[in-house]
């Protein structure tokens, strides 16, 4: 059990939730009620990655980042290192590879909102934003759980772009998915087990605590 | 909350025709009919500043929410509204006091309770403020959204169908008590329906709307009896609508005839009509009468009708009754299923029938084509 590769992981995966979650609500919010051009461009964009091969998108992410790039110079001349193969590296990536992951299951939130019961707020004297905190954020929740959750797990399970962008270095990049690859090519399929169980039971949890709750909170809901 | 009043003028060719003039003053309740589609709803949104028409102004106690003119256009939350959506849009993660709490922005917090329990109670829901909306019954979700439309301490109150969800009994008893809390709250109230029936019990003045355009705002005994013109009388649900012609006028004895196909009528006396100027007429069913053989009565000599019974549908105490009169018109009545069958009245019988002439009313041809 590579037990510093779990850390990375985790730390990854939160890391990306946390930045990822507010980004994914006002994009969801924006895309369920509004109307403006390119907006099916926008939310292909956003699902792209959903069908992409990961290793297409981590080809890319180190054209972009790498230290031939605009992106990946200014990184390097004000970090000292170089943003691909290094933590950063990853966590950029992996919050692009999870942006479907985020803003899909929040906009369904969002577009499960009659438009009726916030005008009701608004003639009620509520603010824009008092509105988006006291209606609008309550009763997308199950949506914003759904997506936080969907986040960590698959961030836990992501292999090829991480892979790709930060290649296999410990307590850097070598996150648990690399681990258990690093391990079978070592023929040490005990190890490879031990953490594949790891990351069955902690994805089976995840999908499992999204069907309780998007359940429990749906039963609230008079439309 | 002292009385207020409002005025709204609203005018649009696109994409909803609107085409309305209305005021409302203190609890008055001003119920606007209409068809689905008739642009009902987007007087109100347009009211409560949900919507904004091309060109309109509203003004409600002196304050000008919208004037299109001027550039003037208050968003909803600066409007002192109370409004009553259709299925009542509660909130649906807040109970029945925390809904009505939501409002009360600028009341202190042991205020805001006791100013929500109070409207709760005076809904008649006491106890059950803990409830979720989903937890409370059709009548009292609706009841849950009346108080926390008056929350907010409106100077008006807009009903967007507000009883259609719910079933017969419940209306009634829904409308009788929005009818006591208007004196209570002493609001213009702004109700929108397309039940005629509804309107006619809880309403000071009914507009009849169409196409987004009023067509007459009366008392609903007006609106019923004197409609302005033949839409008016078929959007009220008068069958009996015809076209005639001024014959003349007898000022001595207070009656104006008219020409209807072959048949000369005496009708209400209306000397302001030009002879010769056709108008259109309108009998409501009760008015029209039974030549009986088995008890032939006084009102027979006036104005009466030969005609083949087209239609004959008992509906238990009452029969409704088709008359082909002239080919291609139909006169509609009902009579008491009884008398029906004293009389042996039965489809293709010949019938008699007098239209009465007091209950003959005559209406100016629309100046303009409606469509």
């Amino acid at each position: 059990m590579d037990w510093q590769a779990l850390k990375v992981s985790l730390y990854l995966a939160g890391l990306t939730a946390v930045v990822l979650t507010p980004i994914g609500i006002l994009t969801a919010r924006k895309l369920a009620w509004s109307q403006f051009p390119g907006r099916n461009l926008v939310q292909a964009l956003i699902a792209l990655p959903l069908i992409l091969p990961p290793t297409v998108l981590g080809f890319y992410l180190l054209v972009i980042l790498g230290g031939h790039s605009i992106i990946g110079r200014l990184y390097e001349d004000m970090a000292g290192n170089s943003l691909v193969f290094s933590f950063e590296g990853i966590l950029v990536a992996s919050i692009l590879f999870n942006v479907p992951f985020a803003v899909q299951p929040i906009q369904r939130g969002f577009e499960s909102i009659p438009v009726n019961v916030r005008e009701a707020a608004w003639c009620s004297g509520l603010s824009t934003w008092q509105t988006f905190w006291k209606i609008e954020l309550p009763l997308a929740w199950p949506g914003v759980v759904s997506a936080a959750i969907l986040t960590v797990a698959h961030t836990l399970g992501e292999f090829g772009v991480v892979l790709m962008v930060g290649g296999n270095l410990t307590g850097e990049t070598r996150t648990i998915a690399i681990a258990i690859y690093d391990r079978v090519q070592a023929f040490d399929n005990a190890s490879a087990a031990t953490m594949s169980a790891v990351l069955l039971v902690v994805s089976f949890s995840a999908i499992t605590l999204i069907y309780f709750l998007t359940d429990r909170l749906g039963k609230q809901r008079v439309w | 909350m002292s009385g207020s009043h409002i005025y709204i003028e609203l005018k649009q060719t696109h994409p909803i025709p609107l085409d309305v003039s209305l005021d409302c003053g203190p609890a008055e309740i001003l119920v606007i009919v209409g068809p689905s589609g008739s642009g009902k709803t987007t007087i109100l949104r347009s009211v409560s500043g949900l919507y904004t028409p091309e060109t309109g102004y509203v003004c409600c106690n002196g304050a000008q929410w919208l004037d299109t003119g001027a550039k003037i256009n208050l968003p909803a939350q600066q409007r002192r509204i109370g409004m009553v959506f259709q299925h009542y849009a509660l909130f649906p993660h807040k109970t029945a006091l925390q809904n009505i709490m939501l409002p009360l922005t600028r009341v202190n917090g042991g205020q805001k309770q006791f100013i929500a329990e109070n409207l709760l109670n005076t809904m008649n829901m006491e106890g059950l403020g803990d409830r979720y909306p989903h937890q409370l019954s059709g009548g009292q979700q609706q009841r849950v959204a009346l108080a926390r439309a008056l929350a907010r301490d409106p100077e008006v109150l807009l009903l967007d169908e507000p009883f259609s969800a719910v079933d017969q009994q419940t209306r009634r008893k829904l409308t009788r008590e929005l009818v006591s809390l208007r004196r209570h709250f002493s609001l213009p109230v702004i109700h929108v329906t397309h039940d005629l029936n509804e309107a006619r019990r809880i309403a000071d003045k009914i507009c009849i709307i169409h196409h987004g355009k009023t067509l007459q705002i009366d008392s609903p005994d007006q609106v019923m009896n004197y409609p302005h013109d033949a839409d008016v009388a078929n959007l009220v649900g008068h069958y009996n609508i015809f076209t005639g012609a001024i014959l003349r006028h007898d000022h001595d004895t207070k009656e104006t005839h008219i020409k209807w196909n072959e048949h000369s009528l005496k009708t209400r006396y209306r000397p302001e009509l030009e002879p010769q100027t056709e108008i259109d007429w309108v009998i409501p069913s009760e008015n029209i009468i039974l030549h009986r053989h088995d008890k032939p009565s006084q009102g027979e000599r006036e104005n009466p009708v030969k005609g083949r019974i087209d239609e004959f549908i008992p509906l238990g105490e009452t029969t409704s009754i088709t008359i082909a009169v002239d080919p291609g018109h139909l006169v509609y009545m009902s009579v008491s299923t009884h008398v029906a069958r004293r009389n042996n009245l039965a489809e293709g019988g010949d019938i008699t029938v007098s239209l009465l002439a007091e209950g003959i009313h005559l209406m100016k041809k629309p100046t303009h084509k409606r469509d």
